[in-house]
């Protein structure tokens, strides 16, 4: 008993016929059949190539274009050759030219004996795949396509779209079930030849010259009749990217394709020299006697098709520029915003990266530069401190940073004197920022200056302005970011809670509890600072309520707890 | 009224890229041909377009690094070149040569001589247009020529490729490092910015503005603007109806500058290393200053080349060091898509 092969060819007749001898020399009889659209010379050319071989026969040439009958056509010519050719083949083997045995002939022969009654083709009901392209599953069954759908993509859409709106549908003969599956399969003489000789085949030919993508279902729903035994999977591992169009294989995948153990792989890049010397020729790895199993670079090929579609977050690249809204993340790792802290706290720098073990840099959208953590003027990624370059693509950089710095938290300070206006959007929308405001607290760097009160005054009012429009900003319906934010009255009244929850979120410090405490400022004489702004007529109003004779963390009425916008 | 405005801007850019192939067309009485092997090429072959003056020291390498890759064919222009480059060039048996003495910035900095050879030449073939300090690179380019990947454009329905160009630069200041013709220019030249580039969609020509990396950092740090641009689509399946607009950064018809993703996913990719920051760029930058032929408005990189006069170290702490390009795939600036 033998394997018999059917082989159906369109390009690469060098390779076709390496592997068509790589067959023979096994004693694998073969039908050939190529494509009507290669020309007369090429095809000449191809069977004089192959003369020497006498268990070589070829099948009428039909026009074999993607998705239509005619693969159908050809393979069921091509089988009716086999079959009545050689009495000796049990199982027959679709392949293509473009196939390359992975494993010595003989374990395919021997594998096969072993179950000489399985048809080994998936075949699967339409409900039951994923992969189907155009968005059509069971409507191939039921609806006409008369229009290609690679050169005529438009009408091709129309058409389905008419029909769908009338409600036209196709009568499926027989009551057979529709089932779809890799076009490359392995079925017995048996079940081949019921299928060849079935009296109804008219009938189903003509209603299969008219499905969609035929040569995906013909064989596989007319297996379902007669099969004694189906394993629903197919020999050849065949990989189809997200567009339906099939994974090439190149030298490179030498490695990946012997872990496989499939049988064969389809399709091979011409040119892969490396993969074709070393699968026709060595026979390392032989006689394994294991299971193919493709599922051991299935993972791979799916995180490919992620990184197609869903690329990764964060990355602004030439290859990769989502529109707003697609981005699946502005950046690409969690992140903290610090808002009045530093004010407040005199210490709070070096006290958070003790305590977190985060970078902490200062304030990274300051007028002058970005302050980065420990004075650096170029951070990861040869990122520059220029104010200038910062500011001409704020975005940009804060999707640099975060990027260049993947695997280590990044916090930093923000506050109303920095260039907050092109980035605060961002900051808001973004899901990965943690931002925790304490409003107010810009007003303790001016009670501590040395400045004119005039100044003071005027610098008070502006601050306060870009805070209260930033605070908007932050409490938009449209923000996704995590914000808090309290009133500086609120946060000095008990400081220690909403720090340790900012912390806790980091997530890296002990479950202990806050040894160690960042020191605040002293606030002696700031309420009655803030009285004298209001008698200057401008009235500060962001840090809350403080008495005149304010003095530290002296309960005042009642305190609010914090409040988690998102 | 949408609909209106994009039409009319539809037909505006058409009739821009006929004013482009018109201009290319009364540009081809400049070259001379010194040697033409055009006969040579072969349908399908994949044919590298370039102007070059002076590049004899950086040719030999250039040559034999997009000779490997699979290039068949190189339709060069020479533009008034007296270091040898003609001579060189004129030996190489897959080299067609074109002569020129007229001016590099009247012919949009060479590209209206090289639409005028792509026009003759290019048509249906895959086209690099590439300068000759820009080595190109891309997903498995060690074990996957160009062949593969066209193959690879054409069976996901593209048409071009886009690059970042990445500045290549060694530890120290640029002149002490002696490179010789024919050697490998990143074994000195091994470091890059690797994360501080800036991306802007251009509305007219959709396509993206990248600027960034080493040259912004050091010369332009206080003019970003003036940035140099490091995004180009150097490889494209040629029509001859097709023109590039400024350099090779934009073309037109302006749907081969989507070469990006717009849905969040990545599409393949790839990497120009520029190898311009050799030890000659020294002594060129005073030449290049007094020629003034490389930028629009010359005058406003004077300062810019007066710093590169100055041989300076544009290595820095956090300079990344060139391991090949799977850390550049890993880092963010080539991707393969889902070409594994």
């Amino acid at each position: 008993m033998s394997v018999g092969i059917i082989m159906l060819v369109h390009t690469a007749f060098d390779r076709a016929e390496q592997v068509a001898r790589h067959w023979a020399a096994s004693g694998c009889p073969l039908v050939i059949h190529a494509d009507r659209n290669v020309p007369n010379a090429t095809y000449r050319k191809f069977i004089d190539a192959l003369s020497d071989l006498d268990r070589v026969k070829f099948a009428r040439r039909h026009r074999c274009e993607w998705g239509t009958w005619g693969l159908v056509a050809a393979t069921q010519e091509a089988s009716e050759i086999m079959l009545n050719s050689f009495p000796d083949v049990r199982h027959v083997y679709l392949a293509s030219g473009s196939c390359l045995p992975l494993r010595p002939v003989q374990e395919l022969i021997d594998y096969l004996a072993e179950r000489p009654q399985t048809d080994f083709i998936e075949s699967a009901t339409t409900a039951d795949v994923p992969w189907t392209i155009g968005g059509l599953d069971h409507e191939r069954f039921t609806l006409r396509f008369p229009f290609s759908w690679r050169r005529n993509r438009k009408l091709f859409d129309r058409y389905v779209a008419l029909q769908r709106k009338i409600g036209y549908k196709r009568r499926i003969p027989n009551g057979i079930v529709p089932h779809m599956g890799s076009q490359w399969w392995c079925l017995t003489r048996q079940t081949l030849s019921a299928i060849l000789t079935d009296p109804e085949r008219a009938t189903y030919d003509s209603y299969f010259k008219r499905v969609w993508i035929p040569d995906e279902s013909y064989f596989q729903t007319l297996a379902r009749l007669y099969s004694r035994q189906i394993e629903s999977r197919s020999l050849t591992l065949s990989k189809f990217d997200y567009q339906g169009k099939p994974h090439i294989f190149y030298d490179d995948h030498l490695q990946l394709l012997r872990r496989s153990d499939c049988f064969v792989a389809r399709k091979i890049w011409p040119f892969a020299n490396r993969l074709y010397n070393a699968f026709l020729t060595d026979a390392a790895g032989a006689m394994k006697r294991t299971e193919p199993n493709p599922g051991k670079i299935d993972r791979i090929f799916a995180k490919a098709v992620e990184r197609r579609t869903r690329g990764r977050p964060g990355l602004l690249m030439q290859s990769r520029f989502p529109v707003e809204g697609r981005e699946n993340g502005l950046t690409c790792a969690q992140y903290s915003v610090f808002e009045g802290f530093s004010d407040l706290f005199e210490n709070f720098e070096p006290w958070l990266a003790k305590v977190t073990g985060t970078r902490v840099h200062g304030h990274l959208f300051a007028p002058e530069r970005a302050e980065f953590s420990d004075g650096q003027t170029v951070m990861n990624g040869a990122l520059s401190d220029s104010a200038k370059l910062r500011d001409y693509n704020p975005q940009a950089f804060l999707a640099s940073l975060i990027w260049n710095t993947r695997g280590e938290r990044q916090c930093f300070q923000l506050g109303p004197r920095d260039h907050i206006k092109k980035i605060e959007w961002s900051l808001a929308k973004d899901q990965n920022a943690q931002i925790s405001v304490i409003s107010g607290a810009w007003a303790v760097p001016l009670f501590k200056s040395n400045m004119n009160f005039a100044d003071i005054r005027q610098e008070a009012a502006l601050l306060q302005q870009v805070e209260s429009k930033h605070l908007d900003v932050l409490r938009s319906q449209w923000g996704k970011a995590r914000v808090r934010i309290w009133t500086m009255a609120e946060f000095i009244e008990a400081p220690m809670e909403p720090l340790q929850t900012i912390i806790d979120e980091i997530g890296k410090q002990s479950v202990h509890g806050l040894a160690e405490v960042p020191k605040m400022a002293d606030l002696t004489g700031f309420g009655q600072f803030l009285q004298n702004l209001k008698n200057q007529g401008m009235h500060p109003y962001l840090m809350g309520d403080f008495p005149v004779e304010h003095r530290l963390h002296e309960p005042q009425g009642q305190t609010r707890k914090p409040y988690l916008v998102r | 009224m949408n609909v209106l405005s994009q039409a009319w801007e539809a037909y505006r850019l058409r009739w821009k890229r006929r004013r482009l192939l018109y201009r290319a067309l009364r540009k081809r009485r400049q070259l001379r041909p010194v040697v033409d092997r055009t006969g040579r090429i072969a349908p399908g072959d994949i044919l590298c377009f370039s102007t070059v003056r002076n590049e004899a020291v950086r040719l030999p390498f250039f040559l034999a690094h997009h000779r490997a890759l699979g290039v068949r064919h190189f339709l060069i222009v020479d533009n008034d070149s007296d270091d040898g480059t003609r001579d060189y060039l004129e030996a190489q048996e897959d080299v067609s040569l074109w002569r020129t003495q007229a001016s590099y910035k009247l012919s949009r900095f060479g590209v209206d001589w090289l639409t005028w050879l792509q026009i003759k030449h290019g048509h249906g073939h895959w086209c690099l247009t590439l300068d000759a300090d820009e080595i190109l690179i891309y997903p498995h380019h060690e074990t996957r020529p160009l062949p593969a990947l066209v193959d690879r454009l054409e069976q996901s329905g593209r048409d071009s490729f886009g690059v970042l160009m990445l500045d290549m630069y060694p530890k120290g200041p640029l002149a002490v490092h002696p490179y010789e013709a024919g050697d490998d220019p990143f074994e000195r030249l091994c470091w890059f910015d690797g994360g501080n580039y800036m991306i802007q969609k251009k509305p007219e020509l959709h396509n993206l503005w990248i600027q960034g990396g080493v040259r912004a950092r050091k010369f332009f740090a206080d003019r970003p603007e003036r940035a140099p641009t490091m995004g180009k689509m150097p490889l494209v399946k040629w029509n001859r109806r097709y023109a590039y607009v400024s350099s090779a950064h934009s073309l037109l018809p302006r749907r081969l500058n989507r070469v990006y993703d717009e849905a969040g996913g990545e599409r393949l990719s790839g990497v120009l290393l520029h190898t311009k920051f050799l030890n000659t760029v020294v002594d060129r930058s005073a030449e290049e200053k007094q020629r003034q032929e490389h930028f629009a408005n010359s005058d406003l990189y004077d300062s810019y080349y007066d710093a590169l006069t100055e041989n300076p170290d544009l290595w820095c702490e956090t300079s990344t060091r060139l391991i090949g390009w799977r850390q550049l795939e890993a880092m963010g600036l080539m991707s393969k898509g889902n070409w594994i």
